[in-house]
């Protein structure tokens, strides 16, 4: 594939800016929607729509980790393992779902389903300990949580996230979406979670001090 | 009587608090009409006098920001925010965006409309995909209903809004790094001067600003300097979201006047996690130096937290008891500042690196006592040495740990690795979990 049939959407992204190099980092995800990491072909055809050097697409393409430079799993699972997930459990989580998966960091299960990649803060540290799979939100996980996640990925049949769509994109679904393409499902899903709705509820209560 | 103040959380509770109905209904896009029926310098006049402070970290008074673009200049202005939330600890703008991504899109109209721009941008982080669709839904929403585009409710301002995701890079929360990650480049901080305001996006005077601060500028539209500035302390004014997470009893997100305490925020977190004690925290994020029990009753204002050696930051309150070893927690920043290192200066690029080295020995009982004053004297050759902050961050928790923890670092040393069981700080059962 590698963005040979996307002329009209490579070109209507490019408009979205004063000038075409910001289109760069659109056209990166995109290229990753298209065959799930930047391919040498894709990294060719940006290169030409904007009329830089490869050697330029390449410098953006490999200084953002979230692009990709081999293929990861149709579930890219991230355990955040900053400092308060990692205390909270992340470090668990991590560790045990890569000894049951029998693969290292960064790489993918032979089924090619599911990827493992330790990640950094999510913004959610008030659900910690978080798990990202194609960078939705699996809140407020345990061992045995994420286990179950994982092997129903495997399965083909994820549960949907805490907070986000009611069935879980796979990662070139959700890599088109951070091309800044709408999938239309933005309405699906929780407005907030319970600790984004905490100090709103105790203030609605007069103040309550406890809530247990 | 709860200190509580919910402005921006205020209907986050409704099922369609996101839609641009939603907001409507709750009295949004009020404050837009409101600002273009007064004149630009008026709308920056407003904000000045409200006190509004950047919320993203600095604590920049807003209003003067935009003061500073040039005007009568002929040259394109721009108006950025900055979403890329992504400093340890810091969680307000990401389920502000999830649950209400219009009120942001509202103070983006008024705040353009103010520094004379018709080009914006939202910079999002690009791991929070379904932040991203609301945001965008509510982009393409404000175009439908002519809050967005040419002649915007009919009053003769055109603005152009487009949304760029990021790639998972932290350094591009640096509001340079930003700007060059914008125009499509690696995200790496410039030289300063020429600030933003006169050399920014496109080399064109340019506002960068956090989404917490632009979210509260319809709120002060609406309801007026003096109400703003009847919240808060004497120089930070206003209210402001806090963050609470790590070992209390019920972590979130609590909207309240500048100046409240941690004792009062962990008392509306229901407490400590049962049979536990406060160890440490940070009060706004991992770059900023560490606190403990001693400072539970600091004001939480810009100078309240700066008077007690720390910084208000985003306002990020980690929280971790007395389970938690200091040395892994600082350990495990370091590691993170090292990998988020741009490494376009060599004091940062090298010296997150030796830093990362250094505790790794002394986590695992290798080191020796000298290496605690060999980390702080990396420290003083990689703080403020570099073109952004992200150097200072990777010094502050090492500085503040070694000022409260030092027998800690010392600890570890004496036993030959680390005294403390994980198992303990997790917050749910191993045992049972790993069967």
């Amino acid at each position: 594939m590698s963005l040979k049939n996307d002329d009209a959407l490579i070109d209507s992204i490019i408009k979205r800016y004063p000038r075409s190099r910001s289109a760069i980092m659109p056209l990166l995800h995109l290229a990753q929607a298209r065959d799930g990491y930047v391919t040498p072909e894709s990294i060719e055809v940006i290169a030409e729509k904007l009329s830089l050097e490869t050697a330029e697409v390449s410098a953006v393409a490999t200084f953002y980790t979230q692009y990709k430079r081999k293929p990861v799993g149709e579930y890219h699972v991230g355990v955040c393992t900053n400092t308060l997930c990692a205390v909270m459990g992340g470090d668990a989580i991590y560790e045990s779902i890569l000894e049951h998966l029998s693969i290292d960091n960064d790489e993918v299960t032979s089924d090619g389903k599911v990827s493992v990649e330790h990640i950094e803060c999510n913004a959610a540290c008030d659900y910690a300990p978080v798990v990202m799979v194609n960078w939705e939100f699996y809140d407020n996980q345990t061992v045995a949580s994420t286990k179950d996640l994982v092997d129903a990925c495997r399965a083909g049949n994820p549960p949907a996230p805490t907070r986000g769509p009611n069935k879980l994109p796979t990662w070139k679904e959700n890599s088109e979406v951070l091309a800044g393409v709408n999938d239309g499902r933005a309405n699906e899903g929780v407005q907030a979670g319970e600790p984004t709705l905490l100090g709103l509820k105790i203030a609605k209560e007069g103040g309550k001090k406890c809530l247990n | 009587m709860s200190k509580l103040t919910p402005v921006l959380s205020a209907f986050w509770d409704q099922k369609d608090s996101f839609t641009i109905e939603g907001y409507k209904r709750n009295g949004g896009y009020k404050a837009v009409e409101k600002a273009l029926a007064i004149s630009p310098d008026d709308v920056i006049k407003t904000v000045k006098d409200s006190g509004l402070r950047g919320r993203g970290g600095a604590g920049f008074p807003t209003g003067m920001k935009w003061g500073f673009i040039p005007q009568g200049d002929n040259k394109e202005h721009y108006f950025v925010v900055n979403a890329d939330e992504s400093e340890p600890g810091t969680c307000k703008d990401t389920p502000l965006l999830m649950a209400n991504p219009h009120v942001l899109i509202e103070g983006i109209i008024i705040g353009s409309y103010a520094i004379r721009a018709n080009y914006a941008f939202i910079y999002i982080r690009g791991e929070i995909a379904h932040v991203v669709r609301r945001v965008q839904q509510a982009i393409e929403d404000a175009y439908k209903a002519g809050l967005l585009g040419k002649n915007i409710l009919g009053k003769g301002f055109d603005l152009e809004l487009v949304l760029h995701i990021g790639a998972g890079a932290y350094i591009c929360g640096e509001e340079t790094a930003l700007l060059d990650s914008l125009e499509g480049f690696r995200g790496q901080p410039r030289l300063r001067p020429p600030f933003p305001a006169i050399a920014g996006l496109y080399a064109r005077p340019t506002v960068v600003n956090n989404v917490e601060s632009v979210a509260s500028v319809p709120s002060i539209i609406n309801n007026g300097v003096e109400w703003f500035a009847s919240m808060g302390t004497e120089k930070s004014k206003g209210y402001t979201l806090y963050s609470l997470s790590g070992h209390v009893k019920n972590p979130g997100q609590f909207e309240a006047p500048l100046g409240i305490t941690l004792r009062e925020l962990i008392d509306l977190a229901g407490g400590m996690r049962s049979g536990h004690k406060l160890k440490f925290w940070t009060p706004g994020g991992s770059s900023t130096p560490l606190f403990t029990d001693a400072h539970l009753d600091t004001p939480l204002d810009y100078e309240g937290v700066a008077a007690a050696g720390s910084m208000l930051g985003t306002k990020a309150l980690q929280i971790f008891d007395e389970t938690v070893c200091v040395v892994r927690a600082v350990l495990r920043w370091t590691e993170f500042y090292k990998h988020e290192s741009c490494g376009k200066c060599t004091p940062c690029r090298e010296g997150t690196w030796w830093l990362v080295q250094i505790l790794e020995d002394l986590e695992s009982g290798k080191g020796e006592a000298a290496d605690l004053d060999k980390l702080l004297d990396l420290c003083d050759n990689i703080a403020g040495r570099s073109f952004c902050a992200l150097a200072d961050g990777a010094a502050a928790p090492i500085i503040s740990s070694l000022k409260y923890f030092r027998e800690e670092y010392l600890e570890h040393l004496r036993t030959g690795g680390c005294p403390f069981d994980p198992a303990k700080s997790t917050v749910f059962e191993l045992a049972g979990s790993e069967r």
